[in-house]
């Protein structure tokens, strides 16, 4: 078997999630390849090559693929597909958005978020925002799987694996990159973060969220959001963490003025301990948070993060 | 411009589900269901785009058993102009039914198709994005924002992307397929009167094998579990108490 990773990476960094997606491959077995797919991504090959259990990296470099735009990436995946028997990447909007389109190039069906590997062509992933779990095996000669990160430990690095050079270029006449607008953000990412703290309806409106901020610089925390509080405008929407956001799995998850609908908890109950901070003592998050506390947000966060 | 819109009938979003005891998959039986949310969306906007005079046609698709019709006549009372029933009783993946919607834009030719990110059921997030390589058209996913002309050229869309660091804004040659995300609006409810007319608007009815397509998929579904419950802990009184819990109880701070 061999299995082609592929690397997702941001200003230039790759991203920590490409290393627990080579840990699922690893789970699979089989020789391991990264492909690194961009514009002047000698430095992001460099650090793929790193990673454990990697023999080989191959590295598109050309501006076509400076955007991860789906189609010329997809081209790219689909011509090298055919050495592999898996090709996987992270369950990120990357992998989601680019995967799927592989798979069809491919007429094989495509694998979303698996959380274990119970066999090379049998999986497990989560259905109706993680209220039933489905074991699902593949008889495709190719198989197409996008991991949620989350569920599997990341390969350390001390790897040496070959850098390749590859000289395929995608056409792209079907779309183009206008602009981005991406967060500045010091705090740790959210995926990857020990502590989250996440903050809902209840926090009243954006200007309140600085409330969190102190309590998250102690705790060296990232700080997330209730789709209710982006909805409304508190918070830019990459910090939603559920069933349409980010799945977040911390040792600690402190969840204050939000209510704990099933699409937020689809994205937040592997976390280790949960805190649930809420004036309603009936607030569904309570069933399912490790300690509750009753109260007015506004009069317990400044506290909390005095004492902290 | 025409504007192909499909639909998935999905369980309730507010239903908890259950797990059939032989764990073969969620038990359906007596569950309400509804229109995936996501394409509620997408009918919304496709809804937005003829109120602009953008769009000249809606034609609404769905994939499914004959029950599935009633949220094709949802989406006829929310604006949709005619719909297409694709009837099938099998189980069909994200890779068939993108195999059925092309045979629809094969014989609609829309210049813009609009699908919902994702089905609550399966959350599988794949159908726009197979349709679209199938069909050899570009790609605009988890759309926040749809506009014409706005700094794009005749013959192209923009389509503003909510990706995992903020906002990716492309342009895409049409036709081309739209999936919708949560922000890009906020659905309206049928009025009365809509649901009344619906009920006269044309539907059409094909079979896979019409459209020359095997609806069997590599994938089979072996078990359906509970995940683990997780059991609710205890109040705490004061942030005192929070604290010592955090720090000498479950030791992560
Ligand atoms: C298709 C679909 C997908 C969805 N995806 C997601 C998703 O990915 N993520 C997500 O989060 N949601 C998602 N939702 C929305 C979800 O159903 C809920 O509407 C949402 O999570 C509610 O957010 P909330 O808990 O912040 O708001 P609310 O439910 O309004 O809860 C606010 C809470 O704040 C408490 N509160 C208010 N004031 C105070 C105060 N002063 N002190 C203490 N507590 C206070 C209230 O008691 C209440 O419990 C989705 C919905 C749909 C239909
Ligand atoms: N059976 C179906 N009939 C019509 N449209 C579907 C069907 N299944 C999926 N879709 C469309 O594809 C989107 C994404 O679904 P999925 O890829 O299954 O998560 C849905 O929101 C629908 O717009």
């Amino acid at each position: 078997m061999s299995i082609l990773v592929l690397a997702e990476y941001h200003d230039g960094q790759l991203a920590a999630g490409t290393a627990h997606v080579v840990g699922a491959a690893q789970a699979i077995g089989g020789d391991i390849d990264i492909l690194v797919a961009g514009d002047n991504v000698a430095g992001v090959a460099e650090a793929a090559a790193r990673l454990d259990g990697v023999s080989r990296v191959r590295v598109a470099d050309a501006p076509v693929y400076a955007h991860q735009l789906a189609e010329p990436l997809a081209d790219l995946l689909a011509q090298l597909a055919d050495d592999y028997s898996h090709v996987l990447a992270a369950a990120s909007t990357d992998g989601k958005n680019v995967l799927p389109r592989v798979a069809a190039l491919k007429d094989v069906s495509q694998i979303s978020e698996i959380l274990s590997v119970e066999s090379a062509d049998t999986f497990k992933r989560p259905i109706y925002a993680g209220n039933a779990i489905a074991t699902v095996q593949s008889s495709d000669p190719l198989k197409v799987i996008t991991v949620r990160t989350t569920a599997f430990e990341p390969v350390a690095d001390g790897g040496a694996a070959s850098v390749e050079a590859l000289d395929i270029v995608a056409s792209s006449t079907l779309s183009r990159f206008i602009g981005e607008e991406l967060a500045q953000n010091e705090r740790p990412e959210l995926g990857g973060a020990r502590v989250v703290i996440s903050g809902g309806r209840g926090m009243g409106n954006g200007d309140n969220f600085k409330l969190l901020d102190g309590i998250a610089d102690k705790l060296g925390a990232a700080i997330g959001a209730s789709r209710a509080a982006v909805d409304a405008g508190f918070v830019p929407n990459d910090m939603q963490v559920g069933q349409t956001g980010k799945i977040v799995a911390p040792d600690l998850y402190i969840a204050v003025g939000i209510s704990g609908a099933i699409q937020h908890l689809a994205g937040m109950k592997d976390s280790k301990v949960i805190v649930a901070i809420n004036k309603d003592d009936e607030a569904p998050i309570f069933q399912v948070a490790d300690y509750g506390l009753v109260g007015d947000l506004f009069e317990i966060l400044p506290e909390l993060e005095q004492k902290l | 411009m025409k504007v192909l819109v499909a639909v998935k009938r999905v369980i309730d979003y507010n239903v908890k589900i259950r797990v059939k005891p032989d764990h073969s998959d969620v038990d359906l039986t007596n569950v309400k269901m509804a229109m995936n949310p996501f394409c509620e969306i997408a009918v919304e906007e496709a809804v937005r785009l003829k109120e602009k005079g953008i769009a000249t046609e809606i034609v609404a698709v769905t994939v499914g058993p004959k029950a599935s019709q009633e949220q094709l006549r949802t989406a006829l009372a929310l604006g949709a102009d005619r719909a297409i029933h694709v009837e099938t009783d099998e189980r069909v993946e994200s890779l068939a039914v993108a195999k059925l919607l092309k045979g629809v834009v094969d014989e609609e030719q829309p210049d813009l198709v609009i699908l919902g990110k994702q089905a609550i059921d399966t959350d599988n997030n794949q159908t726009g994005q197979m349709l679209a390589a199938l069909s050899g058209m570009g790609q605009g996913t988890f759309a926040s924002e749809v506009a014409f002309g706005d700094g794009v050229e005749e013959g192209e869309i923009r389509v503003t992307r909510e990706i995992d660091g903020g906002l990716q804004t492309v342009a895409l040659k049409l036709p081309a397929v739209v999936t919708t995300d949560l922000r890009l609006n906020e659905p309206r409810y049928a009025k009365l009167p809509d649901i009344m007319k619906a009920k006269k608007k044309p539907l059409d009815t094909r079979t896979p094998e019409a459209l020359g397509v095997t609806v069997a998929s590599g994938l089979s579904l072996l078990k359906v579990e509970t995940p683990a419950e997780r059991k609710g802990g205890i109040k705490v009184g004061s942030v005192d108490e929070l604290i010592d819990k955090l720090k000498n109880e479950a030791k992560v701070l």
